[in-house]
């Protein structure tokens, strides 16, 4: 009883001892926010991996020719796993190049361009949740909309900046196009006609589709589907990875806004390698349906998807096999019920079809190295955080022992009294503990109203730095994502307390051993 | 265990000296009052279970008086170290305390005397031979017991009062119950507790500080919140150590008289040192401490 009464007065009255608290106090505030954010990037980043990747992929090895026979694959899959697989869906995946006109100019990119089957895409990982037409995120159709795109990014809340750009996408963007196009072909037949009318000169169409069908003596025409009515046709749809389609400005302050070089509606040629060996390069043009916004930067400046049938058929992945005409892919996404185990297949499927021909990997074998680094990086903050709070331990001990000293009559009188030595210890290792958990509650609250406010604090640092903090040019989150998990805020409160208690047992037994006379006699 | 006395009851062979039965204890005996003579120990060990055995004694035949010496030591040394020297501070002491007797111990600063009370409370241990209390051996008994007896029947007060400065005045009287009782013991008879303590504060005449913290108070006040806290407990012996040597004249007479009506009235057993001979005159009787004895004053 007297150990909580002291303790409790000594509590009251000693602030120094407060002060040596408040290391722990940073301490727990510090590794609360830290664990918050990277379990909120390693959250945002691993559902957005699996979004994208489908639970197992069965994959060929080889880059461009892929593997034939694809019904026949998936027939073999369902036999070795086929009561854990929900569904299945072959994919084409190849490297090419995106020519988009911006401008008077043409860009090239490298990307990679994945043949999908529009209706099986959205079955087998959720990556139409990706797309900027509500219609789309239904089901993905290949077919250019007619308007209603998002005009704000839907993944981002309500603070998400405006794309005004995005409210003429659709077809009536495209019937703008066509009347350009037209009133610029009017223009440069009638300069043809009347060569000295004007200075100008012929400007490069804004459209490369729009200058090639400028030309009528044009007959060199790489495009096998042949010339359209810009107005009302369209070529084979196809989505594009937002980041290649947009940049993305500082408009001052902490805002940002992106700008978009092409929309839904223009037309991009792609040139892809064929799967003759050696390859041939063909040309393809394509019409823009929709933007697929992943987050993940690595991706959204990569993708563009394409349907299925048409890359096969472009790259002549096909064979005829007893008369009937048989596809290849190049790799098979696998969607698993829910509950099982994704390694547990791919093992399966491993031992069925030979790895010389095949890899056979899950959606976490893929990210592996990412979500480890993530994982790593995390365990090493957590430890040099916590040596912070063990430094602060060491505060905490220094004060103590002087605490002890100060308070080495009162420890004779009590002895005096007939307390013990155990009930000496009593008084400082309860003060100690009362400081720890003091310290400790006072970071949890401090962590968890930093982690609350945790987008408005690194927008005022941003402000007073002059550097933001979180730039979402780099991090394609508008957001900083933090997630609190009340194990690790458990783990790290009891963690600081216990330091706190460990610091003050040394002091606690120097006071217990105290001889009681020369207690009394101190000064 | 909490009762050095039952354990005597229990285990009588502790008692069981060679002597025990000896015609000059028995004639001592019967004359509760007289003479010291019978618990003077002779040199010889087994003598030294005198004591023990005339406490039972008395204790056996029921009716007559309390034990006569409550407290006494046998040949009690102390010595302090300095460096390699061990300079003797008690050589020998012999001494006993009556049940009910006011005895004032008066030695010259530094010749021992406050070695002498600690060594009675139990607060340290001598280097040879032995204090009794109540006939029971205590020098050598575990620190947990030893703890126990300084709570229960021993009340100590010192010259710096020593109370404690976090706690206000009715705390400070409170903390020897607090340290006695568990937790849940203590708040479960909280209000009982605090008006012992209220009353025995009032009863000092400092019923109207209870809430003062000790740097509120005067020298006399602290002094007589330090003897409430010493009775509070209800102990059968109070060790004054100098009570009155930070205290003017007329606060210092004021607790000797407090202490002489708690004597009286109370039938408290009291040891106090001091170094001055006016303020030993007060108690029943005075002992000289000198080169590290005892000397009859």
């Amino acid at each position: 009883m007297y150990q909580l009464l002291l303790c409790w007065r000594y509590l009251r009255t000693r602030y120094i001892a407060l002060a040596s608290i408040i290391s722990v106090t940073l301490g727990v505030a510090t590794m609360i926010v830290v664990n918050s954010v990277m379990s909120g990037f390693t959250t945002e980043m691993r559902d957005r991996i699996h979004n994208i990747l489908s639970d197992v992929v069965l994959e060929s090895r080889s880059l461009l020719d892929g593997f034939p026979d694809a019904e026949g694959h998936m027939e073999r899959i369902r036999e070795v796993a086929g009561d854990s697989i929900e569904a299945m869906t072959p994919m084409v995946v190849v490297p090419a190049m995106v020519s988009m006109p911006v401008g008077d100019q043409t860009l090239n990119w490298q990307v990679q361009v994945i043949g999908v089957d529009p209706g099986a895409m959205s079955q087998v990982a959720d990556s139409c949740a990706y797309l900027q037409h509500p219609e789309n995120r239904k089901e993905l159709s290949f077919m250019l909309r007619d308007g209603g795109y998002d005009t704000r990014d839907h993944q981002a809340g309500p603070d998400a900046p405006e794309r005004p750009e995005m409210a003429y996408a659709g077809w009536e963007y495209r019937r703008q196009l066509a009347e350009v196009r037209a009133f610029r072909e009017e223009l440069a037949r009638s300069r043809e006609q009347y060569p000295e009318a004007g200075p100008l000169r012929a400007d490069a169409p804004e459209n490369e589709g729009g200058a090639a069908a400028s030309d009528p003596f044009s007959t060199a025409r790489g495009d096998e589907t042949g010339e359209i009515d810009l107005a009302t046709e369209q070529y084979p749809g196809l989505v594009m990875g937002i980041a290649l389609a947009s940049q993305r400005h500082n408009v001052g302050g902490n805002k940002y806004q992106d700008r978009f070089l092409v929309l839904p509606g223009d037309d991009v040629t792609l040139t892809y390698p064929t799967a003759a060996t050696p390859p041939k390069f063909v040309s393809a043009k394509f019409t823009i349906v929709d933007f697929w916004e992943s987050k993940m930067s690595e991706y959204d400046s990569s993708f563009l998807f394409v349907p299925l049938r048409k890359l096969q058929e472009d790259r002549g992945m096909y064979d005829y096999f007893g008369g009937r005409k048989r596809y290849f892919v190049s790799s098979i996404q696998i969607k698993l019920k829910p509950g099982v185990d994704p390694t547990q297949v791919r093992d399966k499927l491993r031992a069925a079809f030979p790895s010389q021909f095949y890899s056979v990997s899950t959606w976490r074998d893929k990210q592996g190295p990412l979500l480890a680094a993530v994982s790593m990086e995390t365990a090493i903050l957590n430890v040099l955080l916590f040596l912070i709070i063990a430094v602060a331990g060491f505060g905490i001990l220094a004060i103590f022992l002087m605490i002890v000293v100060e308070k080495t009559r009162d420890v004779g009188i009590l002895k005096s009294l007939g307390a013990s030595g155990w009930g000496i210890q009593g008084i400082f290792v309860s003060y100690g503990l009362s400081l720890g958990l003091v310290g400790s509650g006072a970071g949890m609250v401090l962590g968890l109203v930093f982690v609350h406010y945790l987008n408005q604090i690194a927008a005022f640092l941003g402000w007073l730095t002059g550097q933001p903090l979180f730039d979402p040019e780099i991090y394609y989150f508008y957001e900083i994502p933090a997630i609190v998990e009340a194990w690790t805020v458990g783990w790290i409160v009891a963690g600081a307390v216990a330091i706190a208690l460990l610091a003050s047992v040394l002091p606690a037994f120097r006071a217990a051993r105290l001889h009681p006379v020369e207690a009394l006699r101190y000064e | 265990m909490s009762d050095p006395r039952q354990r005597i009851e229990e285990e009588p062979s502790l008692g069981g000296g060679p002597l025990s039965t000896g015609p000059a204890v028995g004639i001592d005996l019967s004359a509760p009052g007289g003479p010291d003579l019978a618990l003077t120990p002779s040199d010889d060990e087994g003598s030294a279970a005198a004591p023990l055995t005339a406490t039972r004694a008395l204790r056996v035949t029921a009716s007559g008086p309390r034990a006569q010496h409550q407290l006494a030591t046998v040949k009690l040394k102390k010595s302090y170290r300095k460096g390699d020297v061990a300079i003797p501070v008690l050589k020998g002491v012999n001494l006993q305390v009556r049940r009910g007797e006011f005895l004032a111990i008066v030695g010259q600063s530094g010749s021992g005397k406050s070695t002498l009370l600690h060594l009675l409370g139990t607060l340290d241990a001598p280097d040879e031979r032995t204090v009794y209390f109540d006939g029971e051996r205590i020098d050598n008994l575990p620190s947990r017991i030893r703890d126990r007896l300084r709570n229960k029947h021993f009340g100590m007060i010192f010259q710096m009062y020593h109370l404690l400065p976090e706690l206000t005045t009715l705390e400070n009287v409170l903390a020897p119950l607090m340290i006695g009782r568990s937790v849940l013991g203590f708040l479960r008879r909280r209000r009982e507790h605090h008006a012992a303590a209220a009353r025995l504060l009032d009863m000092v005449g400092l019923g109207h500080r209870l809430k003062h913290k000790p740097r509120e108070l005067s020298g006399g006040e602290m002094q007589r919140a330090a003897i409430a806290r010493a009775l509070v407990a209800g102990p059968e012996l109070l060790l004054a150590d100098e009570p009155t040597g930070n205290l003017d004249g007329e606060t210092g007479n004021e607790i000797l008289r407090l202490l002489g009506s708690l004597n009286r009235q109370e039938k408290l057993t009291i040891v106090m040192v001091t170094h001055d001979q006016a303020i030993a005159r007060r108690a029943d009787r005075v002992v000289r401490l000198i080169d590290g004895r005892i000397e009859d004053a």
